[in-house]
Order: C-alpha cells, then structure tokens, then sequence
C-alpha cells in the first residue's frame, strides 16, 4: 500500500478544508440575509459546496488506501457515469447482454488493468477489442433496427465513462524518476486544477461573461468565463507545483493544456445533453445533476494529463 | 374464501429482510428516485396503480414508499404465473406479501374483485397494474382492464395514485433475469376519482391518459 506523503497532504487537506469552510461560511451568511425563500441561485450555492464537501470526504479516504482505495473510488465513478450515459442514450431489448457485460466485465476488467499496472493491455482493451467485440455482438443477435446509433453510443458510453475516467487512478501506475511513492499527488494536482478551472469560468462569466463562446451548446459558457478561468488555474497549478515534479512554469502549462482538455470536455458533454434533450445526465448528486455533470471537464482533461506526464516524465 | 396470509398489519421477519434488502437492491442498480408530482406521500389507504414492463416494476415503486407503509402495501400480482410452483408462491406471498389473483376464473372464491377488497377492508393499500400483464409492445401503455372501475365504485374513499414508472423495461426486460444498472424514476401522480355518473371506459381511458401525461422524457422520435 503506497502511503501519501504526509507534508503535503496535511498542506492539501488544510487548503481544502479551509477554502471550503470559508465557502460554506460565505453561503451561510448570504443565506442568513437573504429574503426568504431564498432564491434558486443561493439554494444551488449552499448545495453545491455540501456536495464539495462530500467528495473531498470520499477522495481523502480514498487517498488513505492509496492505489487500491483510489482504483476502487474511479470503478465506482464509472459505474456511476455509465449508467447515465446509457440511460440517456437509445438502446433497445436486444442490447440487454451487451449493455450488462459493459457493467459487468468492462469496468471491473479496465479497473483490475489499472491495479495491476499492466499498461500495454490497460491503452488497448477498450479502444480495440471493446471497439470491435462489441458491434460484433449486436450484429450476431441479429437487430438491425438503427444499428449504428446504437453500437455507436455502446462505443462512447464505455470510451467516455470506463476508458478516459480510468485514466486518473493510472496515474498511480507510472513511474516518475526522483517522483517514486508520491503519484497520488498527481491526482490531487489534476482534480485541484481541473474542477478548479470549472468554478473559476463559472466566476468569471458571471461577473464578466458578456460574449457566448457557443450559443447553440450552451447558453452559460463565455469568452470571458474561459480565458479567466484558464489564466486563473494556470496559476493555481504553479501555485500547487510543489505538489509534482514538474517546475512551477511547466506546472503551469500542464494545468493550462488540462483545464482547457477540461472545457472541452464540459463543451461536448452539454452538446450531447442538447442532443437528447435533457439538462442534466443524472439526479445522483444534490445540487449537481449527475456524476457526469461534475465529471466532464476531468474526463477530457485525464488522458491528455496522463500522456503529457508519461511522455515528458518517465 | 381461502385464507390470506396478509391480514397481519407488519410484516414477517422474512418480509422485511426482504424488502429492506430488494429496496437497498434498487437503489443500487437504479439510484431510483419518486418525483411526487400532483400528490405526497401518504400513510392513507391508496391504490397505487402503474405501469407494467418487468418484474421489477414492483420492488421499484415499493422502494419508493416507506418502510412503514410498505408494510401495509400489497402488490397485486396473477396467481397463473405466480402461483405455478410452490417456489414462485413462496417468493410472491411468503417474501413479498403480494395478492396472487387469477386472471381467469370459474369458482366464486376466485373472484379477484372480492380479493383485493378483502385486502382493502382490512386497512391495505394495494400496488395495481391495470393493463394486467407486462407490456412488451412498442406501445407506451396498453389498454386497462376494469379492475381499477371496479375497486373504486365499490370503495370510494380509497385514492387511486397513478405511478408512471421510467425505464425499468430496459433494466430488466421480460425474459430476462440480470437487471442492467440504469437511473429509473418513478412519478407519483394527482389522484384520480371517479367523476359522478362518469361511464366505465371513460374513466378508464381518463386513469390511463393521467397515467401517461406523468411520462417526464421529453418527446423525442422513439
């Protein structure tokens, strides 16, 4: 069981809980004073940082168990994202096998990759024997009905909430020289950045959003909200350099190219929201819609963030 | 008149376990959650009546109610399928305390209305799938059968609660017995009365349009 180094996760933690604390303080007083009702804008406030709350429970108790608590944690997440991706999407009676084996066999399969380190097969399972398994499945039962759509959203459901999700507890697997027994600050430093990045943007474009970046996507994303956020978290991720191995200028890059992996993310995740027709994926967490409306922007931003550090640094 | 074994007003050990645990089950597979949309939820003798496509539509909308009114809710399910072998009756009566009635009947004993108001005389409330069967056509919903006319003109004052039930036909389809894990919902509709002199057809395709109207997908092509 690999151990998270003690120094930095106290600093982490600290800055963690303190900046919650100090968000749940703000909202509470805001509440306090607030006309009641109280508007729908504050109620979402408060529960969105009761949500924060809770995940970084569950991430810190997962960082005490080190890769396995880390593996389990993402299975789960998964799960989670993928039962809302293929809820969304159309299916039909004959999918049932396929659909199960996704639950019952890919995540578990993926998952069991990433604790055993066993890279060559962890980068190709899905992409090439789920890509080409899967459809061959669907064709041997026969139903033809709307064929490609189906295996189609089969093929982005397991890519989007299986193959990019376990890209993070992968981090854990590869070895920085000089970096040795210390990779789940990695993760610390993509999950800080990342969904940093998505509540920076969102500050941003409430105060200064005046031009929409994609009307026809979504109606709350701006040129403001984006460049702001993305300067803001850049310099979050050199702030947080001592986290990783990387200097606090190429911290700063690697957070840039993450965040910005991360808004793309959270761009095409509403355009497929748009397409079916519904605001959020899910009802899973209070506040936040579903997994996969808070996990958009680190699906995108994973596998870049795990490639540039596999590549620049082992 | 055969003898229920109902009549208690909580359940058996057995039925708990089994409740709590099917309840914990569909939380897990489905994350389901009630939408109470026109009505709240209520200790009051009732009649829920939903949508049929799985077995599983049952243990979705029980696993909505609460443990205490749980206990006095009756599912009620055909004694032609459920009362086959004495395995299939022992999981319908002994564990789901379910009101096995036939769906084709010759002795009077087996008069399915007299039944379910013996199960309502007693204080129950019951859980009805008035089309009488699983639906599996591409229909949303099939035509009702009079059960539901029959029940309330005979007791008024129980309230009938339509309960549309998403998506449990693609987690576990007829035929099949693996649930695939999908988010499900189940929508508690206003209740719905008998209006005076209203005919039976009438108000059965009025139940069954109510029914359909709490469907929360947006419209889409299929």
């Amino acid at each position: 069981m690999t151990l998270p180094p003690m120094q930095e996760t106290v600093i982490l933690l600290v800055g963690l809980v303190g900046v919650l604390t100090t968000a749940s303080i703000v909202a509470g007083i805001l509440s306090w004073r607030a006309p009641k009702p109280l508007p729908s804008t504050l109620v979402n406030l408060t529960q969105r940082i009761n949500a924060w709350w809770v995940m970084v429970v569950a991430i810190t108790v997962a960082f005490f168990f080190g890769r396995t608590g880390m593996t389990i944690l993402f299975a789960l997440i998964s799960f989670a994202a993928l039962r809302e991706f293929v809820t969304l999407t159309h299916s039909r009676r004959s999918d049932h096998w396929v659909l199960l084996g996704m639950f019952a066999i890919i995540i578990p399969y993926q998952y069991w990759l990433v604790w055993t380190a066993w890279y060559g097969l962890f980068t190709i399972f899905i992409p090439v024997y789920c890509f080409l398994l899967m459809p061959a499945i669907t064709a041997l039962n026969g139903d033809t009905e709307r064929f490609l759509e189906r295996v189609s959203a089969q093929q982005w459901a397991v890519m989007i909430s299986v193959y990019c999700v376990s890209h993070v507890p992968a981090l854990l697997t590869l070895n920085v020289p000089g970096f040795e027994g210390r990779n789940l600050l990695l993760i610390a430093f993509l999950i800080i950045t990342v969904q940093g990045s998505d509540v920076f943007q969102y500050i941003f474009g409430k105060l200064f959003g005046r031009n929409l970046l994609s009307p026809s996507v979504s109606p709350s994303k701006t040129w403001e909200g984006l460049v702001g956020g993305l300067v803001a978290s850049s310099l979050l991720g050199a702030l947080l350099s001592f986290l990783t191995p990387f200097s606090p200028l190429a911290a700063a890059g690697v957070a840039f190219v993450a965040c910005l992996m991360g808004f793309l993310g959270g761009l095409v995740a509403s355009a497929i929201k748009r397409d079916q027709g519904v605001k959020d994926w899910g009802h899973l967490i209070e506040g936040h819609g579903g997994m996969m409306d808070r996990a958009d922007s680190l699906v995108f931003a994973a596998p870049v963030f795990f490639h540039i550090v596999r590549y620049f640094w082992t | 008149m055969p003898k229920l074994h109902l009549r208690a007003n909580t359940f058996t050990l057995l039925q708990t376990v089994t409740s709590v645990g099917l309840s914990a089950m569909a939380w897990v597979v489905t994350g389901v959650r009630p939408i109470w949309n026109g009505s709240q939820p209520s200790e009051r003798q009732r009649i829920y009546f939903a949508n049929h496509a799985s077995h599983g539509d049952f243990i979705l909308l029980s696993a909505c109610l609460s443990e205490k009114v749980r206990a006095r809710t009756h599912a009620v399910a055909a004694a032609e399928y459920w009362g086959k072998s004495r395995l299939r009756r022992f999981i319908a009566e002994d564990m789901l305390s379910s009101v096995l009635i036939h769906r084709q009947w010759t002795d009077e004993t087996q008069n399915p209305i007299s039944i379910m108001l013996s199960v309502l005389d007693d204080g129950h409330s019951l859980i009805l799938f008035p089309e009488g069967t699983r639906n599996t056509t591409e229909a949303d919903l099939l035509p009702f059968r009079s059960g539901l006319y029959n029940l309330s003109m005979a007791r008024p004052d129980v309230e009938l609660i339509p309960c549309w039930i998403e998506n449990m036909s693609r987690v576990l389809p007829k035929g099949q017995f693996l649930p695939v894990p999908l988010l499900c919902r189940v929508v508690f509709g206003p209740p719905v009365a008998i209006a005076p002199g209203e005919e039976r057809r009438t108000f059965l395709e009025r139940a069954r349009q109510t029914l359909l109207s709490l469907d929360p997908r947006p419209d889409r092509d299929d």
